[in-house]
């Protein structure tokens, strides 16, 4: 075996250069070649205790994967990380592994932590390239099993229990399965093509996906149930977009970022000859600093704005976005206009001529100035407004990205399921709610998370069904 | 796959399809509607269910020809499926308990006016109809309007059929002569609606618009639908979608819910012409 790297710094993504994919839809990151994943595996100590692998939320034995890769047996690699995981291209891509299994890694005490994403990455396009077998069909159990929601958690729960033998039908609302996966992270950081293909491994694999059906409205859980299904798991998602509350929020030009990244991402409204319309150039305003945010911001960009602007009421320190998202972005040249709150969204009103064209749509949002004050309960320093800061800012497009609420369909179709304060469903450790036998998982729980813990939950609502079921 | 089982061309830019969506002809109430895709690359519109076959499993639609959507939509035949066809979304229109109720409705409007005043009809409540298009040619459901009302007032803008004028007009002189209806409902065009509202409250009689607004996904998801509400003098957002598509009329920010519906008015206008050029190009 070759000897460890002991090089403090991880081997660099290669990525697309920032002028050119600022302008294009094509994937930002292009990954490792085979020696460029050999030279970072051998950066791995292969500690006993594996902290790496108590950082994962869905439990992959990071170590051993990665000695497959020092071997050079990619495929061995593959099917260390499948067992754990779902969706590994996926995960290797949209992962916060920053502050999940790489912020465990011992190498990270002195300089940086095995690059075990871009490991994940590496090994699941290798497979998802060269090995064209489709995985083997467990033997039918005999037990029938719903989901709700074909995103993360959905998908997640769905292909654990594919995997054990269960008869898996999944529900989704839109016409793609995918969720989130598909209409809200961007092609150039998800290309949508992977979605489809780890889709398409969980339908040899023997899942059903019955898209267009609304669960609340379609069908209701208690039909499902009635079907014959013995367990339903609800990982339907976030649900509403939030809005501020400011005057303007219904001028055109403003958008929830949930609605832009749709109209791009699921609408392809990006592409030359769109059917879906979205309002592109000019000067965009991204209001927060989430994940959503960054990606709403960059795809405005390659829409081709000619300035793009977050606005985010915190500093640069309490921004919640991934580190990574935040540089990709300020090499694209996103500007930041931190320590800033919008108070009002201006519309273009002509008194002159009530036809004019331009006529009820944005042309500039007033702000004012922030600075940080006493720590919040979360620890997170309160903004507080600096008086007589207000300013105007010139802007055609504002992107609304503060966040979702949760969607009342299920909720308020199914007796019995309890919901909390804020209108997340209740579960207990195992995902289970108050209703017999219905599981929930993701953010229709949790509120707005990451891709990944959605996927946890989806995986520890399936280990609970199949215990549940097999008894 | 949706299988259109039956196509009828009702005017020159107004077009009924049977569709075959067991699922949602199962659910589908008055007031409540669907969203469809044409074909893989298509757009998502949502429509106004006009009337179910539970038995069959169809659900009818009648939809005008105004975009590109609409125009690939009204080039499909029967035995054409569609890519895609989901629903029923949105809350059914709230008629428990309604025992005399006028309807009104503009256009194409009528056609999600109808199976609302046939159910009341069914429930044995007193309808009245007033239902106003631009001209003759355009009128639609005339005769079906007539079977499920004990008033029918049919309105032409040129007066080349029925009486020459607004759907307020009738809605007017009805309320001035001392009819007290429980409830008015109202479709068809943001503008007709507003001046239904505005005729309507003076008299203090309720008023129930049906929206439809521009949407994406019709869950939820996506707050394209979003309106405004003035509810005792502060500001609400709604979506259209999941609160919807009904509404108290008094409440409604038509004013914006009419600019709102122009934000993609160049785009739209613009495919749509090169979707006629397209077909007409087959033609030839």
């Amino acid at each position: 075996m070759a000897k460890a790297n002991m090089s403090p710094t991880k081997n660099e993504m290669p990525t697309q250069n920032a002028r050119v994919r600022a302008h294009n839809f094509q994937e930002v990151a292009l990954g490792y070649t085979e020696d460029q994943a050999i030279n970072e595996a051998n950066r791995c100590l292969n500690c006993k205790n594996m902290p790496c692998v108590a950082g994962c939320p869905v439990r992959i034995r990071i170590p051993d994967f990665i000695a497959k890769i020092k071997e050079g047996d990619f495929e061995g690699a593959y099917q260390i990380i499948s067992q754990s995981s779902s969706l590994p291209a996926v995960c290797g891509r949209v992962c916060p592994q920053e502050v999940q299994c790489e912020s465990r890694c011992v190498r990270g005490a002195k300089g940086e932590s095995v690059g075990i994403g871009r490991l994940e990455r590496f090994v699941a396009d290798w497979h998802n390239t060269l090995c064209a077998e489709a995985p083997i069909r467990p033997e039918c159990n005999g037990h029938k099993v719903a989901v709700v929601g074909s995103g993360p958690s959905g998908l997640t729960c769905a292909g654990d229990l594919a995997r054990k033998g269960y008869d898996v039908t999944v529900f989704e609302a839109l016409h793609t399965a995918g969720g989130v996966l598909v209409y809200g992270i961007p092609e150039f950081r998800l290309p949508k093509a992977i979605v489809a293909k780890e889709v398409d491994t969980l339908k040899k694999l023997g899942v059903k996906i019955e898209t267009n059906v609304v669960i609340g409205k379609t069908l209701t859980v208690d039909e499902l149930f009635a079907q014959g299904f013995e367990a339903v798991f609800i990982g339907s998602g976030a649900g509403l977009p939030n809005f501020m509350g400011i005057p303007g929020e219904s001028l055109c030009g403003v958008y929830s970022a949930n609605e832009f990244l749709t109209r791009s991402n699921l609408m392809k409204a990006y592409l030359e000859h769109p059917e879906t319309p979205i309002m592109k150039g000019g000067k965009v305003a991204v209001v927060g600093g989430g994940n959503v945010a960054m990606d709403a911001a960059r795809t405005a960009l390659r829409l081709g704005a000619e300035r793009v602007s977050i606005v985010y009421r915190r500093s640069m320190e309490e921004l919640p976005a991934r580190r990574e998202e935040v540089t990709h972005a300020e090499e694209e040249g996103i500007e930041f206009c931190l320590l800033c709150n919008p108070t009002e969204i201006l519309g273009y009103h002509n008194p002159d001529d009530p036809r004019d064209p331009k006529n009820g749509f944005v042309k500039g949002m007033t702000c004012v100035r922030m600075e940080l004050g006493e720590p919040d309960e979360r620890g997170r320093r309160r903004p507080v407004v600096v008086e007589g800061s207000e300013f105007t800012m010139e802007v055609d497009t504002v992107i609304m990205s503060i966040g979702t609420s949760p969607n009342p369909l299920i909720k308020s179709t199914t007796e019995g399921l309890e919901v909390n304060g804020r209108g997340g469903i209740v579960i207990n450790e195992e995902g289970l709610t108050s209703r017999r036998g219905v599981y929930a998982g993701g953010d229709a729980v949790t509120g707005a998370a990451t891709v990944i813990s959605a996927m946890g939950a989806g995986k520890t609502a399936a280990q609970a069904i199949h215990e549940a079921l097999s008894k | 796959m949706y299988r259109i089982v039956d196509k009828k061309v009702l005017n020159p830019t107004v077009v009924q399809l049977q569709i075959e969506a067991p699922l949602v002809a199962r659910k589908a109430r008055p007031g409540q509607f669907i969203i469809l895709r044409v074909d893989e690359e298509g757009e998502r519109i949502p429509l106004t269910v006009a009337g179910v076959d539970r038995e069959k499993g169809t659900v009818k639609i009648i939809y005008q020809i105004v975009g590109a959507t609409t125009e690939k939509l009204a080039h499909k035949e029967a035995g054409d499926c569609l890519q895609d066809f989901v629903g029923p979304l949105g809350v059914a229109t709230h008629l428990e308990g309604l025992k005399k109720v006028c309807i009104v409705g503009g256009g194409v409007g009528c056609a999600i006016a109808m199976p609302i005043a046939e159910a009341l009809h069914d429930m044995g409540a007193d309808v009245t109809s007033i239902i106003g298009f631009r001209s003759k040619e355009l009128l639609i459901l005339e005769d079906a309007f007539k079977a499920c009302s004990n008033t029918l007032r049919v309105m032409t803008d040129d007066g080349s059929y029925g009486e020459k004028g607004n759907v307020t007009a009738p809605l007017r002189e009805l309320l001035e002569a001392g009819e007290k209806f429980d409830m008015i409902i109202t479709i068809g065009p943001l503008i007709m609606m507003k001046f239904v509202v505005a005729t309507a409250k003076p008299f203090g009689i309720p008023v129930t618009a049906s929206m439809n607004p521009i949407m994406i996904d019709g869950t939820g998801m996506c707050g394209g639908c979003r309106l405004t509400l003035n509810v005792d003098g502060k500001k609400v957002t709604k979506f259209a979608c999941v609160d919807g598509p009904d509404f108290n009329g008094y409440e409604i920010d038509f004013d914006e819910a009419m600019t709102r519906g122009r934000m993609y008015g160049t785009f739209e206008r613009h495919k749509h012409e090169e979707t006629c050029n397209l077909f007409n190009q087959e033609v030839r």
